[in-house]
C-alpha cells in the first residue's frame, strides 16, 4: 500500500488491538487523530484477547479539550480495559507531561506518538526536528525509564506502533513513537504485514497489582469493573495501591522497579541495525529521517574509497549504551548528525566514557529543514579535525 | 436509621485523615448511605477522584476500584473511563479548586458533552490541603494564606458555571451542604440515578484553614452557619437572580 507515515501509524495501532484514541489538534500529528476518528467507530472490539469483556461494541475515539485531557482520558481508557494511544507534538508533548508521570507511577501501559516539529514552543509547525529527544526522556519530574522508538520510513511507522504496544503491554510503561514531521508526512510502499506477533491485554489475575511477577516484569495489568476493588494513585504505593507517602522503603521500592523493570530487560528492548560496519573507520550514528540521509552519505562515502559505516538506532530509550562500549577497534571517529543542538550526542560520549581512541563529531541542524546527504558526505570526507560543527 | 456501610469501606483505611470540624467525612457516610438506599454494586462503579482534601473521600476509604489522579484532571480521566466502558457507573468525588479551578476546562466540557458522569464537588471555599490558600469559590473579603487582607475576587457559582456549559436541559445540577443531610443523601440519589451529566456541590466546611481565619469560635459554629445562611429554592431562575449576601442558594436547579 502506498501511504503517509501518520496513516500507517493508525494502521499498526489497529493491528496492535488499541480500541482507544484520545487527542488534540496538532500539526503535524493530526492525520493521526483524522484516521482514528474515522476507523475506530467502526473498528470491533476482539471479542477474545484481552479487551474489555464490557466493551461489546466498537473502538472508540475522543477529541478532548486539550493534550492533558487527552493523556488523561486514554490513561482512563487503559484501566477501563482497553489498549490505547495519543498523538502530539512538542507543544502538546509538553502539556503530557504531568500524565506521562502519572502513567509510569501507575503503570498503565499507553502509546503516545509525538511526531516532532521545529521548537522549541509553536517555532515551526509544518516543519521537521529532532528536538524531543530528551524531552520523552526525562520530561516528567521524578526518576523513571520509559521506551522511545524512532522510526525512518513508512513500514516503522506501522512496525513500530505495533511493537510500541507489545512493549507497552509487557513493561506497563507509556512507550513513545518518537516521529518526525519528515516521517510522519512521508509517502511510500508499505507493507502491512500481518505476521507481527501481538501481545494481548492480560486478562484476570489475583496478583498485587503494583508488583512484579518475575524476572523484573511487572504484574498483568488489571482492569476495572472485576470486583477486584483497585487502587490506583499517583501517590506513592505499596503493591496492593495504597497510599505509602510517608515510608522511604515503600518510596525506594517503587522507583527501583519502575527503573529496573527497563533497564534489567534493556536487551530485549533496544533495536538497532548498522550498514558497511564490519571494517568502518568513520561510522555515522544517525535515527529517525537523519539516519536515511546518513545511509546516502555513507553509500557515496564507500564509492569514494573512505571506510564509512552506518549504526542506525530504532529505540533511543533504553539507550543502548553496549552497543558503544563493544564497538570494534576499527571505528576512529563517530559522527552525530542530528535535528537539535545536540541532544543523543551526549549519551555516545557518555557510553564510551573514557575511550578516547574516538573522536565524536556532532552536526546541529535546527532550521527546520532535514539533514541532507551531501552535508553528512562533506563531514566523511572532510580532513578537518574541529570536532564541532554546526548547519550555518 | 443505623446502616452499617463496613463492606463498602477499607478498614486499613481508618482513621480518616480528615481535620476536626472538616464536613468531608459526612459527606463520605453520604455518598455510601445513598449507594445503599439505591442498591448499587459497587464492584461496577469507578470513583474517580483529583488532588485535595476531597480526592481523599473515595480513595483510599471506598471498597470499591478508585483512581486518584493528577491535579485537577480527574473528569478528563473519568471521560475516558466511561466511554471505553458504558457499564461502569463512573463518579468523580473532589474538590472546588480541583474541579473549578485547574480543572476548570474538563469540567465545562464534561457539561458540554452531557457524559453519563455523576460529579460530586465537595466545596470548601478554599485550598485544605495546600494550607488554606484562595480558591476560585472564596468569597470576597475571606481570608486566606495568600489574601491575608481579605480576597478581593469574585468567586465563581459552581452551580452557574455547569448550568451555563451543560447542553441538555436534563442534566442534573444542584447544590446542598453538609448540614442538609436528609437532602443530601436524596441529591446523591437523584445524581447516581439521571441517565446524562449530573454535577452535585456539596458545601463542606473547613475550618482548620478557612474557619479559624474567618472568626468563626468552633467547627461546629461553622456547621450550624451553614443551617443559617441556606436559602432554599425550587426555581432555576433564582440561581441567577439571587444576591443575598453571605447566604447560600440550594436546591435542585436542573434536572
Amino acid at each position: 500500500m502506498y501511504l503517509q507515515g501518520n496513516q500507517a501509524c493508525v494502521l499498526g495501532a489497529l493491528k496492535a488491538g488499541c480500541r482507544f484514541y484520545a487527542g488534540y489538534p496538532i500539526t503535524p500529528s493530526s492525520e493521526i487523530m483524522e484516521e482514528m476518528a474515522k476507523t475506530l467507530p467502526k473498528y470491533p472490539c476482539p471479542a477474545e484477547g484481552g479487551a474489555c469483556p464490557d466493551s461489546v461494541g466498537n473502538g472508540v475515539f475522543v477529541q478532548m479539550e486539550d493534550e492533558i485531557g487527552s493523556l488523561a482520558a486514554v490513561i482512563g481508557a487503559v484501566w477501563a480495559g482497553a489498549k490505547a494511544m495519543t498523538a502530539t507534538s512538542g507543544p502538546g508533548l509538553a502539556l503530557m507531561l504531568e500524565n506521562i508521570g502519572y502513567a509510569v507511577m501507575t503503570e498503565t501501559p499507553c502509546v503516545i506518538v509525538n511526531v516532532q516539529r521545529a521548537g522549541p514552543s509553536t517555532g515551526q509547525a509544518t516543519k521537521p526536528a529532532s528536538g524531543d529527544v530528551m524531552s520523552v526522556r526525562w520530561g516528567a519530574p521524578g526518576d523513571y525509564e520509559i521506551i522511545a522508538f524512532s522510526p525512518w520510513s513508512v513500514q516503522e511507522m506501522y512496525e513500530f506502533t505495533i511493537k510500541a504496544f507489545n512493549l507497552a503491554e509487557t513493561y506497563r510503561v507509556p512507550v513513545f513513537l518518537l516521529a518526525d514531521e519528515a516521517v510522519g508526512h512521508l509517502k511510500e510502499t508499505v507493507e502491512l504485514k500481518e505476521d507481527i506477533p501481538v501481545i494481548p491485554r492480560a486478562g484476570k489475575s489475583e496478583t498485587p497489582p503494583f508488583s512484579n511477577a518475575a524476572n523484573n516484569l511487572p504484574s498483568p495489568m488489571p482492569m476495572f469493573g472485576q470486583g477486584r476493588k483497585l487502587s490506583v494513585t499517583g501517590s506513592t504505593h505499596d503493591e496492593w495501591g495504597y497510599r505509602r507517602t510517608q515510608a522511604p522503603e515503600a518510596h525506594a521500592v517503587l522507583i527501583n522497579r519502575f527503573c529496573d523493570k527497563i533497564r534489567k530487560n534493556a536487551e530485549k528492548i533496544v533495536e538497532w541495525e548498522t550498514y558497511e560496519s564490519e571494517d568502518a573507520e568513520i561510522l555515522v550514528v544517525a535515527y529517525g529521517f537523519t539516519a536515511r540521509s546518513a545511509l546516502r552519505a555513507v553509500r557515496l562515502a564507500r564509492e569514494k574509497g573512505i571506510k564509512a559505516g552506518l549504526l542506525r538506532l530504532k529505540t533511543l530509550w533504553p539507550f543502548p549504551e553496549k552497543i558503544f562500549q563493544e564497538m570494534t577497534p576499527s571505528v576512529k571517529k563517530i559522527i552525530v548528525p542530528e535535528m537539535n543542538q545536540g541532544q543523543l550526542i551526549r549519551e555516545i560520549q557518555s557510553a564510551l566514557g573514557g575511550l578516547i581512541r574516538c573522536e565524536v563529531i556532532p552536526y546541529h541542524k535546527t532550521n527546520g529543514q532535514v539533514i541532507t546527504p551531501d552535508e553528512i558526505l562533506a563531514l566523511l570526507t572532510t580532513k578537518s579535525t574541529k570536532n564541532t560543527k554546526d548547519y550555518e | 436509621m443505623l446502616k452499617n456501610l463496613d463492606k463498602y469501606i477499607r478498614p486499613e483505611s481508618f482513621p480518616t485523615p480528615f481535620c476536626t470540624g472538616c464536613g468531608h467525612g459526612i459527606l463520605m457516610g453520604a455518598i455510601l448511605r445513598a449507594i445503599d438506599e439505591l442498591e448499587l454494586d459497587i464492584d461496577r462503579m469507578v470513583f474517580v477522584s483529583g488532588i485535595g482534601c476531597a480526592a481523599w473521600i473515595p480513595s483510599p476509604h471506598f471498597a470499591a476500584d478508585t483512581i486518584h489522579t493528577t491535579h485537577g484532571r480527574p473528569v478528563a480521566f473519568a471521560t475516558g473511563i466511561k466511554l471505553f466502558n458504558p457499564k461502569l457507573k463512573v463518579v468523580v468525588v473532589s474538590g472546588d479548586g480541583d474541579l473549578s479551578a485547574i480543572g476548570g476546562n474538563h469540567l465545562i466540557h464534561a457539561a458540554r458533552r452531557n457524559i453519563n458522569l455523576t460529579i460530586i464537588c465537595a466545596n470548601n471555599n478554599i485550598y485544605g490541603m495546600t494550607g488554606g490558600q484562595l480558591a476560585p469559590t472564596t468569597p470576597i473579603g475571606a481570608r486566606t494564606s495568600t489574601t491575608p487582607a481579605g480576597s478581593s475576587e469574585p468567586p465563581f457559582d459552581l452551580c452557574k458555571l455547569v448550568l451555563g456549559a451543560s447542553s441538555s436541559d436534563n442534566a442534573y445540577v444542584a447544590r446542598t451542604t453538609v448540614w442538609h443531610t436528609r437532602e443530601l443523601i436524596k441529591y446523591l440519589k437523584k445524581a447516581f440515578s439521571v441517565p446524562g451529566f449530573s454535577f452535585l456541590e456539596v458545601i463542606s466546611p473547613c475550618y482548620t484553614h478557612f474557619g479559624r481565619r474567618n472568626k468563626y469560635a468552633s467547627p461546629a459554629e461553622m456547621i450550624l452557619d451553614l443551617k443559617d445562611s441556606a436559602v432554599r429554592t425550587k426555581k432555576q431562575e433564582d440561581l441567577f437572580t439571587f444576591k443575598e449576601k453571605n447566604k447560600i442558594l440550594i436546591g435542585e436547579f436542573s434536572g
